[in-house]
């Protein structure tokens, strides 16, 4: 693996450098530079390597032993002093970021919508994530499973339903847009695919000057966002605004335009940016397919032609089979074009499926049957060649070793229909990218793509979003994009594409006097408040009115009080620490054990509440005098500042831990920063 | 900002018997000195008072005046309280105690309340052997009316402003021993693992039991000449064998070698396994702890943990053999003798 791309040259000199895989930053940080601190060329490479494969062995078997719900074991040493300048340590605390694929700084915003600062709030998102409107109305979340308070009290704060807030109660936020160069310079950037990805990229390419061309095959941009989510979950509007926010920085956008031959523009190019998604819907080969073909349909194909208004009408007897978002999607999309008997087959039990929690609610809500454990076996004929059923066969879910297993039953039902929507899955499919221009394809046909740099085995040309590895989400391909602009600005500057730029990371005491603290600790207890939903009945009838109705401003208020301000990080400071217990008595949740350093396992058992919660860190002291350390489960702190304030020598500090992950919006900060 | 612990806690967090958390054995917020060793002791007595599964409202706090005497508003809120005149907390708890005996008296008192205005009282109720657990929260200091000497200080020590002590100490330990006291401890109100258990044999102890506790007062007596900071106590700490405190019915997990350890029996059956030190010290024999006490303080050592128990003695009520009932239960027919009694003794007055 001795490749130069983990090396770059400054003031002339080899460095080795990053090119952590992303699983590994949390343990090694973004620049392995300061563990290797080895210049030379030729030793610096083994050890970079050897450094990696050591980490990437105990990793695995932390994950290994964090899966089985025993006690992690960190080596037969003593717990190590933690290191607090590495950004990802306090990072990891707020659960909301560190979820977030685009790390989008949560309860910044948060805060900043308690204090109705909705401008601020949206532009905070809209850097980080681009779409706020869109993503608050439909994101994945993957930041609410992981809130902080779902641990502490019940159930996660709305996260994703206040960035809709700070959608609907801006104003004008154009004036904070960033500029865009007159003069450019002089790259040309192709990007394949209107979709979120190829977006993010122009919007991260556009303000360095880059002259950039999309190419959308549809005769509007937004990819799946436009032709397959549902209008009564984004509409139009939301859509329209932030989609065309980006094409109005300078983008040049070719619409209808199919790209058949990648070598065709390639060489127009400077770089080439491939964001066309997953576009080929799977089919079911079962008995009668291919006679009864009239009223089957592609899910996605089916709510692409209802997007654009080619389809207005489905039959009354409706089966989707599939398990997830595209399956609830179809069924919901279904009743409201007037099918009146619509039913959801999954062959897995329903607590396996994939759909989303809270989409499989408002199917159920809308009074759709989920028939689990029911697997399709053929399509039904009537005399005259119609579609006038399935058969299904109904199957049993066994788990040994955790390993699941659907054992069919020999139970056959038959189940009535006039059209059935086949929502089982997506895969990527490139039949426009020639063989023979340096791209390489893995056995799946997917293309073999960096997951740091984005980059394709050919240079030029760079993947995301769900073209990159399958279907993801929009929050996904926004990360994606926001990665390979970086890799392409680099590219095009000639600078190395390992060579990445830092996170922002500062970390800011909240200290204001004696008594005095720069935030609000006072969270509220109450339970997560309910977005308001349009009437059932009318929703039902009309399939462009949004279900969701969004928070009024109030319950917007409320929900935000309910955030525990995780970035408000606890500082200690081993040197200043007299050993009174003022924190440990004043901690709500019994974070705070003095204690005699152990191995990690024999700590974890020992403190107040023993740590249990193996993905949370321990924040361990240094030496006190008394020859103990403090140990601080990060897990259930509520970040209330308490030991803090009751501390009297200072040794706690409530530090704002401001983290943003580096784009080219703000690359240059970070930048700089790294010199400095 | 604010200053209220917020109401959640970790999920996890063990239960007693009663179902309870120790959050549910807590207090206002203090309002003490962050920092204050009080407050470290409020947090041994919620402790041990979850431990025993004690029913707060089956407990009377008691306190004079001081920093030390405004602790019990810091824990158990559901439990009966009385803020007393300065020095005067002796005798409520006599009254209260000849009342009701039913009643787990917690005593909270500082040195200034105990060893100088109220010397008297406390030594009263000592020798009347009130059924409490008299807490003296030392921090050798007047910290409420800002850092005066009190009666605990040590001569060479000196004050926050420079000034030294003239007078020799009072060792509260030593008089209440020779005062009759039947359970005697001292403690640090930086070391939870000696104080907690001490805490929880006191209050199985019958009969009047004494916490001396070390207390760091961070604000007026934590500088370097003081002899009651939390370094010079940490340096000079002579923490007799550990403490363990075995409920009744339970096995006492703790293996020390064979005959190493001693044994107190306690009136409700629970025991003391005490960790035997090198000088064999015996702490039912009242004249070994006196002189053991007496070497120590020589020394310029401050000996920690019981340094004096006698688990027979008879308790005030017993002494005055007043019913076992609290008074407010009694009945008419328990408290009126009846006229034949009645006709009786006003014939022997005849
Ligand atoms: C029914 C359904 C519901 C979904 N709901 C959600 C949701 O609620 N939340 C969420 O986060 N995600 C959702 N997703 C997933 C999400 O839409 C995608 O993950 C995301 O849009 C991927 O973005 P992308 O930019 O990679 O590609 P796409 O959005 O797929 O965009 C690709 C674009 O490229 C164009 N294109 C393709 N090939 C060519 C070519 N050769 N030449 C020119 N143009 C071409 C396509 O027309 C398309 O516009 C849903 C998906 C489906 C199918
Ligand atoms: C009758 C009376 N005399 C004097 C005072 C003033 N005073 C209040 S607290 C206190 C001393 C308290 O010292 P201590 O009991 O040691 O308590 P600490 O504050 O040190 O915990 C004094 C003298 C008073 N309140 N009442
Ligand atoms: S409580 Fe707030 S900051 Fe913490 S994880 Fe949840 S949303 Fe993020
Ligand atoms: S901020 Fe401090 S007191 Fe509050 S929960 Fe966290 S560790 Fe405990
Ligand atoms: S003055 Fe001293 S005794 Fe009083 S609260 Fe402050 S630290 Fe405690
Ligand atoms: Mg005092």
């Amino acid at each position: 693996m001795s490749d130069k791309k983990y090396l770059f040259k400054r003031n002339n000199v080899w460095w080795v450098k990053l090119a952590v895989p992303l699983s590994l930053r949390s343990e090694l940080g973004y620049d392995l530079r300061r563990t290797t601190g080895e210049k030379d060329l030729e030793k610096a490479i083994p050890i970079r390597d050897k450094i990696i494969e050591e980490f990437k062995t105990e990793f695995q078997i932390r994950k290994v032993n964090a899966d089985d719900k025993g006690i992690v074991l960190r080596g037969t040493e003593h717990m190590q002093k933690t290191d607090i300048s590495d950004p990802q340590y306090f990072h990891k605390v707020v659960d909301c970021q560190y979820a977030c694929p685009a790390h989008t700084n949560v309860p910044e915003y948060i805060r900043l919508i308690a204090q109705k600062k909705y401008d601020d709030a949206y532009m905070l998102n809209w850097e980080s994530n681009v779409f706020p409107g869109i993503l608050g109305r439909t994101c994945d979340r993957p930041c609410e499973p992981a809130c902080r308070r779902g641990r502490t009290h019940d159930k996660p704060v709305a996260i994703c339903r206040l960035k809709r807030v700070t959608y609907d109660y801006k104003n004008d936020i154009d004036p904070y847009l960033p500029e865009i160069p007159k003069v450019k310079n002089g790259k040309k950037i192709g990007l394949i695919g209107a979709g979120p990805a190829s977006l993010t990229v122009a919007r991260d390419l556009l303000p360095l000057g880059y002259e950039v061309t999309i190419f959308e095959k549809d005769n509007k941009p937004g990819g799946l966002m436009r032709t397959n989510i549902p209008s009564f979950r984004l509409p139009a509007e939301v859509l329209d605004e932030e989609v065309y926010r980006i094409i109005k920085m300078g983008a040049e956008l070719k619409t209808n335009s199919y790209i058949d031959s990648l070598e065709n523009v390639i060489d127009s190019f400077d770089a080439v940016f491939v964001g066309t998604g997953a576009p080929k819907g799977k089919d079911l080969e079962i008995p009668g397919r291919k006679e009864a073909s009239e009223n089957i349909h592609i899910g996605i194909d089916w709510l692409t032609s209802i997007a654009f208004e080619h389809t207005k009408s489905i039959g009354k007897k409706v089966i989707v089979i599939g398990g997830g978002n595209t399956a609830m999607d179809c069924c919901r999309t279904a009743i409201r074009l007037g099918a009146d008997d619509v039913k959801v087959t999954v062959r897995s039990p329903k607590s396996d499926m994939k759909a989303s929690d809270w989409e499989l609610e408002e199917a159920i809500d809308e009074g759709i049957p989920i028939l689990d454990n029911t697997s399709p076996k053929e399509f039904l004929l009537d005399d005259e060649g119609k579609l006038k059923g399935m058969k299904f066969e109904k199957m049993e879910a066994q788990y040994t070793d955790g390993k699941r297993k659907l054992i069919p039953t020999g139970e056959e039902i038959i189940i009535e229909c006039d059209d059935v929507l086949l929502a089982i899955g997506q895969d990527n499919a490139f039949p426009w990218i020639e063989k023979n221009i340096g791209i390489d394809f893995n056995e799946w046909d997917c293309p073999i793509v960096d997951k740091t740099t984005m980059q394709s085995s050919h240079p030029k040309v760079f993947f995301g979003g769900d073209a990159a590895w399958g279907p993801e989400n929009i929050i996904w391909a926004v990360a994606h994009g926001h990665q390979a602009a970086i890799s392409i600005d680099n590219f095009c500057s000639e600078v190395d594409l390992f060579d990445r730029p830092p996170p922002l990371t500062n970390l800011v005491s909240q200290k204001m006097g004696i008594h005095e603290w720069s935030y609000d600790n006072g969270i509220s207890q109450e339970a997560r408040l309910e977005v308001p939903h349009a009437d059932l009945k009318e929703a039902l009838n009309d399939l462009k009115m949004e279900v969701e109705l969004g928070f009024d401003e109030k319950l917007a208020l409320d929900e935000a009080q309910r955030c525990l301000n995780c970035d408000m990080q606890t500082v200690f400071q081993e040197k200043l620490c007299i050993e009174c217990d003022a924190c440990v008595d004043i901690c709500p949740t019994d974070c705070i054990t003095f204690t005699t350093n152990d191995t990690e396992e024999k700590v974890r058992e020992k403190l107040r509440v023993p740590a249990l919660n193996l993905d949370q860190d321990l924040y361990v002291s240094g030496k006190l005098a008394t020859g103990r350390v403090m140990i601080k489960d990060e897990d259930m702190c509520v970040h209330c500042g308490l030991c803090a304030e009751r501390c009297p020598t200072g040794a706690w500090d409530i530090q704002q831990n401001n983290y943003i992950e580096a784009h080219n919006l703000n690359k240059d900060k970070a930048k700089a920063k790294e010199v400095a | 900002m604010s200053y209220f612990k917020p109401i959640n806690k970790h999920p996890n967090l063990e239960k007693n018997k009663l179902g309870l958390t120790r959050r549910d054995y807590e207090g206002g917020v203090s309002t003490l000195c962050a920092g204050c060793g009080h407050d470290s002791i409020s947090a041994c007595i919620i402790e041990a008072c979850f431990r025993l599964n004690i029913e707060a409202y089956k407990v009377a706090k008691l306190s004079g005046i001081g920093c030390s005497s405004k602790a019990p508003a810091y824990f158990l809120n559901a439990s009966h309280g009385f803020n007393s005149v300065h020095g005067r907390m002796p005798s409520i708890a006599t009254g209260a105690n000849c009342a009701n005996e039913d009643l787990l008296y917690l005593g909270v008192s500082g040195d200034g309340d105990s060893a100088s205005i109220g010397i008297g009282q406390f030594i009263h109720a000592i020798r009347r052997q009130v059924n409490m657990v008299y807490f003296v929260e030392n921090n050798g200091t007047y910290g409420l009316t800002k850092g005066q000497f009190s009666a605990t200080n040590d001569l060479e020590s000196k004050n926050k402003y420079g000034e030294d002590n003239l007078f020799p100490p009072i060792d509260l330990t030593s008089m209440a021993i020779q005062m009759g006291a039947s359970y005697v401890a001292r403690s640090f109100s930086g070391d939870r693992d000696q104080l907690v258990p001490l805490i929880m044999g006191a209050i199985q102890h019958k009969g009047f039991a004494l916490l001396d506790i070390i207390s760091p007062c961070v604000t007026f007596n934590n500088h370097d000449s003081s002899t009651k900071s939390y370094d010079y106590i940490r340096n000079h700490n002579e923490a007799m064998g550990k403490t363990d405190f075995v409920p009744l019915g339970e096995e006492i997990k703790t293996n020390y070698d064979e005959g190493s350890s001693v044994e107190v029996k306690l009136h409700d059956g629970s025991r003391l396994s005490l960790e035997k030190t090198d000088n064999n010290f015996d702490p039912t024999d009242a004249g070994n702890s006196l002189d053991l006490i007496r070497e120590k303080n020589k020394e310029g050592k401050i000996i920690t943990g019981l340094l004096y128990v006698d688990n027979k003695c008879k308790s005030l009520t017993e002494i005055m053999d007043l019913p076992d009932k609290p008074l407010n239960t009694l009945e008419q027919d328990e408290l009126c003798p009846g006229s034949e009694i009645l006709e009786e003794i006003n014939k022997s007055l005849s």
